[in-house]
């Protein structure tokens, strides 16, 4: 394996609470540096904050206080129109729900992460066929999610995910609904993904997930508790 | 799983702004047919609205367009087969019109004699407010009831204003001996009490009777007339304190009209033909007209609230579309959907919704309108501006009514829909 190159997601002192007077905090004072190519776990009791961590990471939320650097770049001072632009290009989201619209084909479900970036429509198709045919979906395309296993539907969803060629793939809970031999499916595609040099942040309960990580960090009332090597 | 490598976008710099756009319409048209169509139940629910809405709208304008057609077709053949001659009026110095001329007594024999004449009768009206009963019996208990108006006929009432009579007519005999004799228009016989003429029935005008010989059931072009007592003109003019004729009734060959309606004034009086006016005679259009647009505004209205109640139903429905699609709200977001790009998914889901419910509402109007006109024998007449307009309301009712929702649905924070679904 390769050293970590710079750090592609960096946050400094981040906090982030909710509410006005009597505020929960749910991140008190963040410090993580993610290098590009890395894989970090990132593990915690529910309501610890891994969430709220991995919103701000996918810039589906700003925190309170603290800055939050994308690949050197401040967000804080970004507009909520070049933060979209981000998301569209530069991250790729699997959540635990896989969140597959129903009545659209698997192909469908796929081409919509081409929808609010930069690929052309003519390109769309193509590319979201090489991305199901990377996870052996070929042979699914026209169907509906319905009626796929749940391994196959989360294998669509990390289709959907890195389809657009994302630098940073943030992974919530990916096998949480998954039994064990899927889980392990899975498990394989985002060591290959990470293998070719995406950069991977998951949330866990499940510690074998986590031991997949070459980083796992654990996270506990809203603070870093004990990042492992 | 295949060996293709994936390919991470190299370490560059943030995609510019100007690249971050290939969002087009046709993919905000294609993501909001798909939302629409993703629930039939749900369409069908907020397309209803506007359907009848539009259709109630189109149906009342295009029934009140046909109507007004129907009436315009039937003054055309009026126009074209009669004529009224009547005295030329001036404004007087107490404000009110006053004839400048008066029709001569041999007004009949001058009219008949032009080409083009078929047939002819002298109308006057008798302003003599006379108690009309049908005993001879002065009742001081009985209500005091609006007596009907009496007109007084010279000449083929008949044949000049065309009508239909139960018994008989009275005739030239009649008027000659200046007979006591009436002809009772149906609303007035029944006003009266009488249901037939066979047995000559006698009403009493004042202290004259009258023996009833006929009932006029029916006037095409002088509907007035079945609420009347019809006398002929000499009695009324010796019993009744009646006037000249005011109006002569021609009915004329076809083509004849603008000669006739020339030469008329001029057999009337030579020296001063001006003194007489010759025109088709109304034909309760105008009566027509305003029923026809007190009916109009009537449904005119009700349409209108049912589109507002549309629309009200659309905002609902997307309302609860969008609670129930945070999570693809969310997902949206998360594959880099802007506010606004959400809120123009949903505004165009609703204006789709509501140019579909013009589009069918047009459509179940302009089929009403056909299917009542076919029934009633007419002719269909619709504006296409209407079928046009009424769909691109529709349309704009549903952008009205997409724009709460839109906002809603924009102010959506994905973290929580994620969370939440």
């Amino acid at each position: 394996m390769s050293e970590p190159l710079q750090p592609l997601l960096d946050l400094r002192q981040v906090t982030r609470s909710f509410g006005g007077a009597g505020a929960v905090t749910a991140l008190a004072g963040i410090e993580l540096s993610v290098a590009s190519g890395d894989h970090v776990a990132i593990t915690g009791p529910s309501g610890a904050g891994k969430s709220t961590m991995l919103n701000i990471l996918g810039l589906l939320d700003r925190p309170s206080t603290g800055e939050y650097l994308f690949d050197g770049e401040p967000t804080s001072r970004l507009s909520e129109r070049r933060r979209s632009t981000l998301r569209a290009t530069q991250i790729g989201f699997v959540f635990q729900a896989f969140h597959l619209l129903p009545g659209r084909t698997v192909l469908e479900n796929v081409s919509m992460a081409y929808l609010y970036g930069t690929v052309p429509r003519y390109e769309r198709g193509r590319r979201a066929r090489d991305a199901l045919d990377r996870v052996g979906l070929s042979h699914r395309i026209g169907f509906q999610p319905g009626t796929l296993s749940g391994g196959e539907r989360q294998r669509v969803a990390i289709a959907r995910a890195v389809c657009t060629e994302p630098r940073l793939l943030l992974a919530d809970e990916p096998t949480g609904n998954l039994d064990r031999a899927n889980s392990e499916e899975i498990l394989a595609l985002f060591d290959e993904l990470n293998a070719d040099g995406l950069t991977l942040v998951t949330i866990t309960h499940d510690q074998r997930v986590a031991d997949r990580a070459r980083r796992r960090v654990r996270i506990e009332q809203g603070r870093l508790t004990e990042p492992t090597a | 799983m295949s060996d293709r490598k994936w390919r991470p976008r190299p370490a560059i710099a943030l995609p510019s702004r100007r690249r971050g756009a290939h969002y087009t319409v046709r993919d905000l048209l294609t993501e909001s047919l798909n939302g629409v169509s993703a629930k039939p139940s749900r369409l069908v629910i907020s397309v209803v609205g506007t359907l009848v809405g539009i259709g109630a709208l189109v149906m009342t304008i295009g029934l009140g367009q046909t109507a007004a057609g129907q009436v315009a077709t039937r003054f055309d053949s009026v126009a074209a087969t009669h004529l009224e001659v009547q005295p030329a009026t001036a404004s007087g110095a107490d404000g009110k019109d006053h004839p400048t001329a008066s029709i001569p007594a041999d007004a009949l024999d001058r009219v008949t004699r032009l080409a083009g004449v078929e047939a002819a009768a002298a109308l006057a009206k008798v302003s003599f407010e006379a108690r009309i009963t049908a005993v001879p019996v002065n009742d001081p208990s009985s209500t005091a009831a609006v007596p009907p108006p009496i007109v007084a006929v010279s000449g083929d009432l008949l044949a000049a204003v065309g009508g239909a009579v139960s018994g008989r007519m009275f005739d030239r005999g009649h008027e000659e001996r200046v007979d006591r004799v009436a002809v009772l228009g149906a609303g007035a016989a029944q006003a009266l009490g009488i249901e037939n003429a066979a047995s000559s029935p006698s009403i009493f005008i004042d202290e004259h009777a009258f023996t009833v010989v006929g009932i006029l059931e029916s006037s095409e072009i002088e509907p007035g007339l079945v609420d009347s007592v019809i006398v002929p003109l000499a009695t009324a003019q010796r019993d009744l304190r009646a006037g000249p004729a005011d109006t002569l009734a021609l009915r004329i060959a076809v083509g004849a009209a603008s000669t006739v309606s020339h030469q008329a004034p001029i057999a009337l009086a030579p020296n001063a033909p001006d003194g007489f006016t010759a025109a088709a005679p109304p034909t309760g259009a105008e009566l027509h007209g305003d029923v026809q647009g007190d009916l109009d505004l009537v449904f005119f209205m009700i349409g209108l609230i049912t589109l507002v109640a549309g629309g009200l139903g659309i905002a609902n429905v997307t309302m609860l579309s969008i609670s129930e699609r945070r999570s693809e709200i969310g997902l949206r977001r998360a594959l880099g959907a802007t506010r606004r790009q959400i809120a123009a998914q949903f505004m165009t889901e609703s204006l789709v919704v509501g140019t579909l419910g013009g589009l069918i509402g047009a459509a179940v109007g302009v089929l009403t309108v056909v299917i009542v006109s076919l029934a009633q024998g007419w002719t269909p007449v619709l504006d296409l501006g209407l079928v046009l307009g009424s769909t691109v309301s529709g349309g704009l009712v549903g952008l009205a009514a997409g724009c709460f929702p839109a906002v809603r649905a924009a102010r959506v924070e994905p973290a929580d829909a994620l969370r939440d679904s």
